[in-house]
């Protein structure tokens, strides 16, 4: 039996999101059939794609920014108006607070823009979410809280809907494998007010779909997504000879080129050359989306400008493209996703998350083996690192990361969450903020990022407040079992055991290394 | 066991993780203040992560080729937001008038030219390259700063090297013991909770113990009145951190040694020129470094504040009035005891013949000689230490004399 819990735990922790508490029965199911309990989730159609009431898509939440800008847009014109026209005393009751309301719903991103010539808010502005708390302009009285723009509610709901999947799934496997991938691909919400809006659909369009499907289609996906063409200025980016290029003496920029082959696919080292990135960067131009004009398309979908796309063959890593268009830079695209490096590149990375730091060279061998022979079969990858020994070997010495940390002790307590907030500002302080990784090489995955001295005490005050919050509503020991049962170890028990109050207790439970290490 | 131990130690029980024979780390603390004359130095290292366009920062006007390769964002003498001139060749951006005035005064310095020995065009690889201190990527267990600390001789009387911020930057990690801090306000764990956990560590999961055990050290010494995140934007929280770091260093006890990042330089597009997007980072950092010289007060004097990027960008601007990847850049020096007030600078020259791989500013001066330089010069370490142990295998760039007074 004691056994059987270990490996519940590799179950549950290595692969999943931890245990459940309540009914669920979770670590006796798992520590029946270990791999089946895995697997299960592997097995059902359709079972990675998220669908909530009200969530939208890519080009609904485009148009709902533009809509947003100019509304912010034409209340500082009018303020503007007001201002000029107006006797100091006459203002209507009605219409002040609302100019006062629109000018600083925007107030963060409209603090940046007045330091900067043109109104485009920095790629750094400050993140909504994080400053909720406190509002970013400190002088004058405290306003009443404003209430939430599109952008923001969005954002939130988004989060929301991630997040109460993570806590009902049962062992959460593909939801730590959409986890993966998301931060794989990573963009950052703090990139401006499009990447904000469009964090949670990114995901959902471009990600979900195919986490159980083949790299070359998420690669594909990820590429053509209006959310990584803004996050990596591709939009931006114009082929010198193109006419618009030619039009607007303006050109090439190479970011999203270089990041596809160093973080997405080959990796750095991976055989690639400065030329090869401004020649990749030339075969991806006229790859945008529509914009508020809407002259290319729907506004905020996926469109290929063939003004702004540099014409001719390009080479790319030796290999000559002929193709016209956009089929030039799917043809480049699917090379790179069925490169030697790049299955290496995926996974190494692919077993350092899931099973160590330092990834078992056997294991990465037989998956890069696999990737290969699979032209990139995600599901069978997933499949592959189940079923091998050594993932279910290896010592649990990963540390959970803020977000699975914060997932783990709500499932654990059995609370689906109603409101995103106490999460995201948990993430945002523990230094992974939701969507919002600091580059686009996404957040850390090693034990060095997650067990630094500052995060752990930021860990244990944190759960020191779930403890305070819900401590007297659960029984600790019980809470043990759910979580580890006869795999816990006889300090932790003892320690539960001894807390001075059931407070205490929850937060040592939530801090022990059976809840903090996967 | 645990009460027992608990009901015999002191008021704060955190104190114990201070004296606990556990945490011999702290029994070896640095000594470095020279007893005769009272020179007592401390080191900040800023790390800017994206790389920062040098030639934004400190532009060569005098050169004839800066101007037409920096197009629509060179910065000029004059017009409504006029550089800064430092001397008659160089100029400082305008949103830096703090770093000016250190500059007027002798309290600061400029680098040009610089790079690490990395020649790649990675970020990543590029900032493991710039904190590790090795000469190409993939070392990554523990940074010169940290192996500096090492080898300093040991004493009493000083603490060991703070990261500021959630997380410990590479250049800090490695063996000897460092603290971390970070702004937040959250409600604290007490005390007893804390203690228990810890006990619960040491026997459970040592290296959780340690880390823990570091982490509760300091935020009782940062927090003071008015470090309450204030929230606000990027530049706010550059100032913010540096004010608290600065006050954590200016204690008798306080660490002498900091390091800490700031992210957001990679200005691929609209990296803007006297006013923009990179102006407003700039203005951040100046603040920052402000905030030090305040918070610091008297041992400013004894100071030195080394900024450094990874990369450089292209001298010329891209298509999108940004800048890509590129290679030489510069660094920055602050403080009283820099010997100061100069751009030092082998000028490569702008002309497309004399750009690195035909177009990025050449480096002419290694990172790492002026980082010797200024370890040599507030901590007397040796050029074979600095040679073989703080930067390994680096004979070839000796240490830059004369930048500390």
């Amino acid at each position: 039996m004691a056994r059987d819990s270990q490996a519940a735990l590799v179950a549950l922790n290595r692969f999943g999101f931890g245990a459940r508490g309540g009914a669920s029965g979770d670590l006796i199911d798992a520590a029946s059939d270990p791999r089946g309990f895995v697997k299960a989730e592997l097995a059902r159609p359709n079972g990675v794609l998220l669908e909530a009431p009200g969530l939208q898509s890519t080009p609904q939440l485009g148009q709902a920014v533009f809509a947003y800008q100019d509304e912010v847009k034409q209340a500082r014109e009018a303020a503007k108006a007001t201002a000029a026209a107006e006797t100091p005393t006459q203002a209507s009751a009605d219409q002040k607070p609302a100019l006062r309301r629109n000018l600083s719903l925007n107030a963060a991103a409209s603090e940046v823009a007045g330091q900067m010539a043109d109104a485009r808010p920095a790629d750094n502005a400050a993140k909504p979410e994080a400053m909720q708390p406190s509002p970013g302009a400190p002088p004058a009285a405290k306003p009443a809280p404003q209430p939430l723009n599109v952008i923001q509610k969005t954002f939130r709901a988004e989060a929301l809907a991630r997040l109460q999947r993570a806590t009902l799934v049962e062992c959460g496997f593909t939801e730590r494998l959409v986890v993966f991938w998301s931060n794989h691909f990573c963009i950052s919400a703090s990139k401006g007010e499009l990447a904000r809006i469009w964090a949670g659909a990114f995901e959902r369009e471009a990600i979900r779909p195919h986490v159980l499907g083949r790299f070359a289609d998420m690669l594909k996906a990820v590429e053509q997504h209006p959310a990584m063409l803004f996050f990596l200025d591709n939009q931006q980016s114009l082929g010198p000879d193109s006419r618009a290029g030619q039009n607007r003496k303006r050109g090439l920029n190479e970011n999203l080129a270089r990041e596809i082959m160093e973080l997405h696919t080959l990796s750095v080292g991976g055989g690639y050359t400065q030329d090869d990135v401004t020649s990749l960067a030339r075969i991806i131009t006229g790859w945008t989306f529509a914009g508020r004009q809407g002259q290319l398309g729907a506004p905020g979908s996926f469109v290929f400008n063939v003004n702004a796309h540099q014409p001719g063959p390009q080479i790319l890593l030796g290999k000559t493209y002929g193709q016209a268009g956009l089929a030039q830079g799917e043809a480049a695209l699917a090379d790179l996703a069925r490169h030697p490096s790049t299955a290496n590149f995926i996974a190494t990375k692919f077993v350092r998350h899931f099973v160590a730091d330092d990834p078992p060279p056997s294991l990465v061998a037989r998956l890069r083996d696999i990737f290969v022979k699979t032209d990139g079969d995600l599901k069978a990858l997933a499949m592959a690192l189940v079923d091998s020994d050594e993932a279910w070997k290896a010592p649990l010495t990963k540390m959970r990361s803020p977000y699975d940390f914060l997932v783990a002790s709500g499932r654990l307590l059995a609370r689906v969450p109603e409101d995103p907030s106490r999460y995201l500002n948990g993430l945002n302080l523990l230094g992974q903020p939701l969507w919002s990784p600091a580059g686009p090489n996404g957040f850390p995955d090693t034990n060095a990022a997650w067990a630094a001295p500052e995060g752990m005490k930021l860990r244990l005050d944190i759960a020191a407040q779930i403890g305070s919050r819900l401590g007297n509503t659960i029984d600790p020991l019980d809470l043990l079992e759910f979580a580890a049962a006869d795999a816990a170890s006889i300090e932790t028990r003892r320690t539960i055991e001894r807390a001075e109050s059931r407070q205490q207790a929850l937060a040592l439970l939530l801090m022990s290394p059976e809840m903090q290490r996967r | 066991m645990i009460d027992c131990v608990e009901n015999r130690l002191l008021a704060s029980r955190r104190g114990l993780l201070l004296g606990g024979a556990s945490f011999a780390a702290w029994a070896y603390l640095p000594k470095f203040a020279r007893g005769a004359d009272g020179h007592d130095p401390r080191l900040v290292v800023v790390i800017l992560r994206g790389a920062l366009d040098g030639l934004s920062t400190v532009a060569p006007i005098g050169d004839p080729d800066y101007a037409g390769l920096h197009g629509s964002i060179a910065l000029t003498a004059d017009g409504a937001h006029p550089a800064t001139m430092l001397d008659s060749f160089f100029a400082l951006h305008p949103a830096m008038p703090e770093f000016a005035r250190m500059y007027r005064d002798k309290h600061a310095a400029v680098i040009h030219a610089v790079a690490t020995p990395y020649r790649d065009r990675s970020h990543f690889d590029g900032q493991d390259v710039l904190e590790s201190g090795y000469a190409g990527p993939g070392r990554v267990q523990s940074g010169w700063l940290n192996r500096a600390l090492e080898v300093l001789p040991r004493g009493e009387r000083v603490s060991s090297g703070l990261a500021v911020g959630p997380t410990t930057p590479l250049v800090l990690r490695g063996n000897a013991p460092t603290v971390g801090w970070a702004p937040v306000a959250l409600p604290q764990a007490d005390d007893d909770t804390a203690m228990r956990l810890v006990e619960l560590y040491r026997h459970r999961d040592p290296v959780l113990a340690t880390a823990l055990a570091q982490g509760l050290q300091l935020d009782k010494a940062a927090s003071g009145d008015d470090m309450k995140p204030k929230g606000g934007n990027a530049a706010a929280q550059m100032r913010q951190v540096a004010h608290g770091a600065a006050r954590l260093m200016a204690a008798d006890d306080g660490p002498r040694i900091a390091a800490l990042a700031f992210d957001g330089w990679d200005t691929h597009a609209n990296e803007g020129g006297p006013v923009g997007r990179l102006a407003f980072l700039l203005g951040g950092l100046d603040g920052a470094l402000a905030e030090f010289e305040s918070g610091l007060g008297e041992r400013w004097r004894d100071a030195v504040v080394v900024v450094a990027t990874e990369f450089g960008r292209t001298a010329r601007i891209n298509g999108t009035d940004g800048t890509d990847h590129g290679t030489g850049t510069m660094a920055l020096l602050a403080g009283g005891a820099v010997k100061a007030g100069r751009v030092i600078a082998d000028w490569p020259g702008l002309k497309l013949a004399n750009l690195h791989e035909g177009r990025d500013l050449k480096p002419t001066t290694d990172l790492r000689s002026v980082i010797k330089g200024v370890l040599q010069g507030q901590f007397g370490l040796s050029d074979r230490v600095l040679a073989e142990t703080v930067f390994p295998d680096s004979a070839a760039a000796k240490p830059m004399k004369g930048l500390v007074a």
